[in-house]
């Protein structure tokens, strides 16, 4: 194996590192739907990297918008189903900040990327938060219907915010979705620090 | 007789609405915030404690707004990034030398370029910007209360950063006027005065 493989190996190894899960589910006194809602809500990585996602889509195009604004909540309810039936607990944080600080950073400095580009990047997004989700809500003993509540809000966040996104006609306004991309970025930046420490 | 009786009637009548009124209980706030929410809240009244910290962010934007596009929404996308960087060495332990007075230095130098509107080659305005958020961030990225959430912390304290330049970038429209652009270089000497007793404060 040569140098280069292992570091890259040790790599890949440190951002899949699994750590604690604190699984919870917070309690929406609605059922296990809204219930799945609020959880999703209440989660600063997966609301960053949903707005993140979104945003970066309807920077693009409404037809990067559409693709995203479906593909992101199908794959993470599916994957969900993979970490509610097929995963223990499962916590990927590195994973996770990384995956949120680099769609920030993609909002920031906003490359042209290709459509599909931009919908495989929300749909890996959604599928890792789907999965983290899903074996959060088996380490509780919650089904489905709260995935799917999960689920459904990602689509409705999906939707409002990229569309809000396309619509806008102003360079000021287009400016600010990129100046919140390097929020989300920096967010990411010191949530390595506090992992680090 | 009646109408005395009435009037004094109607002044202790008075009197007790007045005392009832200011021995009202109002609802109990009698605790701290903690977790998440005190996360956030930590995070974003933060910058705005320290009189260092908003001059010189308020100086960027109004920098940005002298200079125009694209600099006027470069150097506020610099800034908070650059600052993460700084809060993330902060975090890992990195020393960094003279961090309270870089933070002064930056309010003299970004003043300064306020004060001249200076208007450099871009990279060279982005680099200056970016250069100072790094002594921001590492004085101040790190400083979590126990129990509180990290990443609210850090989203409070990203946002309240973005907003001082907001601040700076709304105050530096009045550019476009002659009243306007005169008052802006006043501002900018303030600012740079008041890096200069920061410095001093820093180095005494």
């Amino acid at each position: 194996m040569s140098v280069r493989a292992a570091k890259v190996g040790v790599g890949a190894a440190l951002v899949t590192m699994p750590a604690l899960g604190h699984a919870h589910l917070v309690n929406s006194g609605l059922g296990p739907f809204y219930d799945g809602a609020l959880h999703l809500l209440l989660s600063p990585a997966d609301v960053l990297g949903l707005v993140a996602a979104t945003l970066l889509a309807g920077l693009h195009s409404a037809r990067a918008g559409r693709l995203t604004a479906t593909i992101l909540p199908v794959t993470w309810f599916l994957a969900g189903l993979a970490g509610l039936y097929l995963f223990g607990a499962l916590a990927l944080p590195w994973l996770s900040v990384l995956s949120f600080a680099l769609l920030g950073a993609l909002v920031a400095f906003n490359p042209p990327l290709p459509t599909a580009a931009v919908a495989l990047l929300a749909g890996l997004f959604g599928a890792l938060h789907g999965l983290l989700n899903g074996s959060a809500l088996a380490v509780i003993g919650a089904g489905w219907t709260s995935l799917l509540g999960i689920a459904v809000t990602v689509w409705v966040i999906g939707l409002l915010v990229s569309a809000a996104v396309v619509s806008l006609q102003a360079g000021w306004a287009r400016v600010a979705v990129r100046v919140a991309g390097s929020w989300v970025a920096a967010v990411g930046i010191l949530m390595f620090g506090w992992m680090l420490q | 007789m009646n109408l005395l009786s009435s009037s004094r009637h109607a002044g202790a009548r008075r009197l007790t609405a007045l005392t009832l009124f200011l021995l009202w209980p109002v609802a109990a706030w009698a605790h701290i915030q903690s977790g998440e929410a005190g996360g956030l809240v930590s995070g974003l009244s933060h910058p705005v404690s320290g009189l260092d910290h908003v001059l010189a962010m308020v100086a960027v934007g109004l920098w940005g707004a002298q200079l125009g596009a694209p600099a006027i929404w470069m150097l506020p996308v610099a800034f908070p990034m650059m600052m993460a960087v700084g809060g993330m060495l902060g975090l890992i332990g990195l020393p960094l030398p003279g961090v309270e007075a870089g933070i002064a230095v930056s309010a003299i130098v970004l003043g300064i370029m306020v004060m001249l509107e200076t208007r450099p080659a871009l990279p060279v305005a982005v680099a200056i910007v970016a250069f100072f958020a790094v002594f921001h961030g590492h004085a101040h990225g790190t400083e979590l209360q126990p129990g509180q959430n990290a990443m609210l912390y850090s989203l409070g304290f990203v946002i309240a950063t973005g907003l001082l330049h907001a601040a700076g970038i709304a105050i530096g429209f009045i550019h476009r006027w002659d009243a306007g652009r005169k008052l802006l270089r006043v501002a900018g000497a303030l600012i740079m005065a008041c890096g200069f007793f920061f410095l001093w404060s820093a180095v005494s």
